[in-house]
């Protein structure tokens, strides 16, 4: 068994989820090869060949693959996906965008986000927001999965020596052109790589107050979210958005800032290790869930916070 | 142009649901149904790309059993022409319903074809990507924002550290976040006309689509429930419990 494991970067840094999809493809046991597609992407390559366990990195450095848009590195990965057995990436929006289209190409079925590997063949993976786990069993000859980072401890990114060997794939379909990102600066932690994080909710009552979580989350050295029923109030933005439909997180500390706990918003981060809820409702559902639950006004509650930890 | 939206039947967003007592699936008796909400925004912006004057005509499509319909006729209610329901009582795999598709589009041959970007049952965000490998066109996934102009539809996309916007050649297939739109409700007199819209059944047969799956269930479980733990009665404490007790900070 060889397991191809598509590298997260956006040319310049290797992301973290590159290290929990490698850690995933150790538990499902054999060879791990990991794919670095982009444009002047050498350094990621040789940052990949560090990561621990990987024998082998495949560097496709092409203009064509510069923003990893799927109608050019889908048909790069499906024709090198004939040669492995599985095929892994991060359930991120990039690897949620190309690696279903991938899958299609090779006319096998999906299994996305998974959080635990029970065999080569099996894996549990979470349904209906959260509230089911099934355990699924594959025959694909080819097994292409996306992996939640949160359910797998990122590998060692040093100590690793594999080789290098430089690819070419089709290049550009023709089909569709990158015309411009807007990414948020932030001096802080990226949501789901944080070791805290702290959300606010329709309590904040506007974007203006998320600056209580900002001076408190600069003090923590934690990331901030949000729930969807902030970002549906365009407090602030949906790439801040933790739950079912945004991002999935399990940090050390999760504090829930005039959070009720819908469901779809627990769904998002119910494995994170001590949640904290803080809200005035003290029959609000995330008190079910919390380890600690702090019953009173936010804006008199955060601020003392600040001041105390 | 014509625009081709697919809509998935599911259990309602704000139904609880609970695991069977034989860990063979969640129970879905007597449970309320409802249009997937991601799909219920793809019906808003085609009916929007309508009143703009872009689209033309609104086909709206589902995959699913014969109760189906029911969500089909709220999707011509809120501003579809007509309405194809390939009829499977299978709970079939997103390629399977991707292949489905693709024999729709097919048929239809539509400029745009906008999907939810994943359905909140199964949580598997892949048949609109597979449909796009299937046909062959471009895909704007995760979109919060979608302009066509000429032959081309730019879509702003929700990705993990902001937006991107990518051009795309048109035929395309679009999926939708949130904040694409937020869906009207469908007016009395809307919901009376939708009655009179035609809807026409296929099924996978009479499409020559095949529907096997390669991934197998082999149970499904409650997650590992978190109890809840205690109310402390102020900050002071709670620092300290987050320091001392669960040692976090």
């Amino acid at each position: 068994m060889t397991i191809l494991v598509i590298a997260e970067h956006n040319n310049a840094v290797l992301a973290a989820a590159t290290l929990n999809t490698v850690a995933a493809a150790a538990k499902i046991g054999g060879d791990i090869h990991v794919l670095v597609a982009g444009s002047g992407c050498g350094a990621i390559g040789e940052a990949a060949a560090k990561i621990a366990g990987v024998s082998k990195v495949l560097v496709a450095d092409d203009a064509a693959y510069a923003h990893q848009l799927p109608e050019n590195v889908a048909p790069l990965i499906a024709d090198l996906a004939k040669n492995y057995s599985h095929v892994l990436a991060a359930a991120t929006t990039n690897g949620k965008n190309f690696l279903p289209r991938v899958a299609a190409l090779l006319d096998v079925d999906q299994i996305s986000e998974i959080t635990s590997v029970e065999s080569a063949d099996t894996f549990k993976r979470p349904i209906y927001a959260g509230n089911a786990i099934a355990t699924v069993q594959s025959t694909a000859p080819i097994k292409v999965i996306t992996v939640r980072t949160t359910g797998f401890d990122a590998v060692s990114g040093e100590g690793g020596s594999a080789a290098i060997e430089q690819i070419s794939g089709s290049g550009d379909a023709g089909k569709s052109s990158f015309v411009g990102e807007e990414l948020a600066k932030s001096d802080r932690p990226e949501l789901t790589a944080a070791k805290i994080v702290i959300s606010g909710g329709r309590g904040m009552q506007n974007g203006e107050n998320f600056k209580h979580l900002y001076s408190l989350a600069d003090k923590l050295g934690a990331a901030v979210g949000a729930s969807r029923a902030a970002v549906d109030a365009g407090f602030v933005p949906n790439d801040m958005q933790v739950g079912q439909t945004g991002k999935i997180v399990a940090p050390q500390l999760y504090i829930a800032v005039g959070i009720s706990g819908a469901i779809q918003h627990l769904a998002g981060m119910k494995d994170s290790k001590v949640i904290v809820a803080i809200n005035k409702d003290e029959e609000a559902p995330i008190f079910q869930v919390a380890d600690y639950g702090l019953v009173g006004d936010l804006f008199e509650i955060v601020p003392e916070l600040e001041k105390l930890v | 142009m014509k625009v081709l939206v697919a809509v998935k039947r599911v259990v309602d967003y704000n139904v609880k649901v609970r695991v069977k007592a034989d860990n063979s699936g969640v129970d879905l008796a007597n449970v309320k149904m409802s249009m997937n909400p991601f799909c219920e925004i793809a019906v808003e912006e085609a009916v929007r790309l309508k009143e703009k004057g872009v689209a033309s005509e609104i086909v709206v499509v589902t995959i699913g059993p014969a109760a189906a319909q029911e969500q089909l006729r709220t999707a011509l209610a809120l501003g579809a022409d007509r309405a194809v329901l390939v009829e499977s009582a299978d709970e079939l795999s997103s390629l399977a319903v991707a292949k489905l598709l693709k024999a729709v589009v097919d048929k239809e041959q539509p400029q745009l074809v906008i999907l939810g970007k994943q359905a909140i049952d199964s949580d598997n965000n892949q048949t609109g990507q597979m449909l796009a490998a299937l046909t062959g066109y471009a895909q704007g996934t995760f979109a919060s924002k979608v302009e066509v102009a000429g032959d081309k539809v730019n879509v702003t996309r929700e990705i993990d550290g902001g937006l991107q916007t990518v051009a795309l050649s048109l035929p395309a297939i679009v999926t939708t976040d949130l904040r694409l739109n937020e869906p009207r409700y469908a007016s009395l007199p809307n919901i009376m006309k939708a009655k009179k819209k035609p809807l026409e059944t296929l099924t996978p047969d009479a499409l020559g689509v095949a529907t096997g799956s390669t991934v197998k269930t082999l149970k499904v479980e409650a997650p590992a429930a978190r109890s809840a733990g205690i109310k402390v009665k102020s900050v002071a404490e709670l620092v300290e419990k987050l320091k001392n007790e669960a040692k976090v900070i």
